[in-house]
């Protein structure tokens, strides 16, 4: 296992390598001098020569990417445009309502889409089951943010149960975590179902019928233990879809996580920001990734032994 | 002694299908999905000719003495808060929508198609390439690398589908690469290359046909995720600009004015999800009847 860890890490490092390089070049390729637009428009030549050389902007490339990658390594992003603060602060603010936010979406979307998708299973072909697929087929047809949209009309503007904006108290977290897990819950509960229906075909399954045991116990104990192992993995693929989900679901709810600030800072072209929450989004998901990978090849030895 | 040589019987020639026939039988027998395929054929007509269908100028029109008036006889989907007909808008856009959801697809599944049959006919280096542009376009979730493209390209709806095309390259080119992989090393692709068949002809000619199913199936699938990350790209102010009738862009605008004239919302809403979920079904419908391992039980 040990051998498989270290071989994962070490094909990841070209990946790696490679979105430093890209994120890198972002400043760039972005229209316009980098200088200019971290100096302001009102600055004058001189200034926005001194921002150049403070920001390196001067130096040949490598040494420029060099420089880049030291910093990113050690947390330093820079000065974000806007706010004048450090990037690296303005970030460290916004990543735990978005890291709770995309938690709670998880847990509840697999919660729903398993419990979804196995009654499909369990009632195959019969109204369960197309109530089931239907809604799931529906949950991923929906536009997250038309969805978030709707329910705080109903749910907060109408009924007036739940707050509209913000992230102060749970109740806050109800309504975006429902609207980022809607489409996770729909592909988890197609997924657990179609893992479902070839779990209940195998001789195992036949043999807890043939020895008289219950329903609840063929299709709990020994069903749903052996259909969760690619539903896990399922799940953690779906983490990524929850990170980029977020940007526009927390701009719908006002929600003060890196999701709307990066839409803030592009809105701005604050690329010190951008440039960083770009890294922070793909490290994050190549690390969930290589999680997945992991847990797979220590439910599965076949693919730690290929 | 003569052979003696039996026609084949005409009941027999009947019973050879053509992989065209075959489709055909087993699409049709999905109801859902045939639905879905004549929805999508509508929706084609009315992007074509949504401005001789749209009863009032999408951009131009203002009924000042109507500002944010529900649904009526004169205005069906009612009236948005600048007084511009939303029915006549959702037409127009239904043309932005469907054109940005096929367009990017489409351009991302002819340079993928080509670089996963590059990658899986040559392996060695082509292939070392191919898949590992393909991780690291992986290694950033959808929307944000559209995000990043959008924010180096500059906002409107070309950009957008510039993006979204890129994003569904490395897709393609996996799942190419993956079918050329498998094909190649049938007897008849052995059989064509020692008959003298170049390269070229062998990729394009025996490899391509045997990976197009899989790609038409999955083109039509992403077009339902490609029209809703372009609609979240116009919503969140990135993709098309307002006055355009783009869905996300006008979810966007009603956003100002959910409070007192929720209908302005609902519209975009309903056309984005009706789109989307009538590509999904048709493509759930093209995957199970291309699909010869799938149990139809």
């Amino acid at each position: 296992m040990i051998h498989y860890l270290f071989r994962r890490l070490l094909g990841l490092l070209p990946t790696l390598l490679i979105v430093a390089v890209l994120v890198f070049s972002f400043v760039h390729l972005l229209p316009g001098d980098p200088a200019r637009l971290a100096a302001g428009p009102e600055a004058g030549p001189e200034t926005v020569e001194l921002v150049r050389q403070d920001l390196g902007l001067d130096l040949p490339l490598h040494q420029q990417f060099l420089r880049f990658f030291s910093h990113a390594l050690q947390g330093d992003f820079g000065t974000s445009i806007r706010s004048k603060r450090p990037v690296s602060t303005e970030i460290a603010e916004r990543f735990a309502p978005t890291l709770w936010l995309t938690v709670a979406a998880m847990v509840w979307s697999v919660l729903l889409g398993g419990v979804l998708g196995m009654v499909s299973a369990v009632w195959r072909n019969r109204w369960p089951d197309r109530l089931g697929m239907t809604l799931a087929v529906s949950g991923i047809s929906f536009p997250s943010f038309a969805l978030g949209m709707l329910l705080m009309q109903l749910f907060s503007v109408q009924l007036g149960w739940l707050p509209t904006v913000g992230a102060d108290s749970w109740r806050h977290y109800i309504l975006p975590s429902l609207t980022l897990g809607a489409g996770v819950a729909a592909v988890m509960a197609r997924f657990t179902r179609s893992s479902f229906i070839d779990i209940l075909k195998e001789d195992y399954v036949r043999t807890a019928r043939a020895k008289g045991l219950s329903e609840t116990v063929v299709v709990v104990k020994h069903g749903l233990r052996n259909a969760l192992i690619p539903v896990v993995t399922m799940m953690g693929l779906q983490f990524g879809f929850l990170l980029g989900g977020s940007i526009v679901v927390e701009v719908v709810f006002n929600w003060p996580g890196m999701g709307r600030l990066l839409v803030d800072a592009v809105d701005m072209r604050d690329y010190p920001v951008i440039q960083a929450l770009v890294l922070l989004f793909s490290l994050e998901f190549i690390l969930i990734n290589l999680v997945v990978d992991l847990l797979y090849a220590l439910i599965n030895p076949t693919i730690r032994f290929k | 002694m003569t052979e003696q040589t039996t026609p084949a019987s005409p009941v027999a020639a009947q019973q050879v299908r053509t992989p065209a026939a075959e489709f055909w039988r087993q699409f049709k027998r999905q109801r859902v999905a045939l639905w879905a395929g004549g929805f999508v054929l509508l929706l084609v007509a009315v992007a074509v000719l949504a401005p001789w269908l749209a009863p009032y100028d999408a951009e131009n029109y203002f009924d000042y003495d109507a500002l944010n008036t529900p649904p009526s006889a004169a205005h069906w989907f009612g009236v948005d808060a600048l007084g511009r007909d939303i029915f006549s808008r959702i037409l127009l856009g239904t043309r932005i929508s469907l054109a940005a959801g096929f367009i990017s697809v489409a351009v991302g599944a002819v340079i993928g198609t080509g670089l996963g049959l590059l990658a899986g006919y040559y392996e060695g280096w082509w292939d070392r390439i191919v898949m590992r542009m393909s991780d690291v376009l992986f290694a950033f979730p959808g929307i944000l690398l559209a995000i990043g493209i959008v924010a180096i390209l500059g906002n409107g709806m070309v950009n957008v589908i510039v993006a979204v095309a890129v994003f569904s390259v490395p897709a393609f080119a996996r799942l190419v690469r993956g079918n050329v992989l498998a094909l190649k090393h049938q007897t008849y692709i052995e059989a064509v290359r020692s008959i003298g068949a170049t390269d070229a002809v062998i990729m394009l000619r025996h490899l391509l046909p045997g990976t197009v199913s899989s790609v038409v199936v999955y083109l039509t699938m992403r077009i339902g995720t490609s029209i809703i990350t372009a609609a979240s790209l116009s919503f969140l102010g990135l993709g098309a600009q307002p006055p355009t009738p783009e869905w996300g862009a006008m979810l966007n605008e009603a956003r100002a004015d959910m409070l007192n004239a929720p209908h302005i919302a609902l519209f975009p809403s309903l056309a984005i999800f009706v789109t989307v979920l009538a590509f999904n079904l048709l493509g759930d419908g093209l995957r199970d009847a291309l699909d010869p391992k799938l149990d139809r039980n």
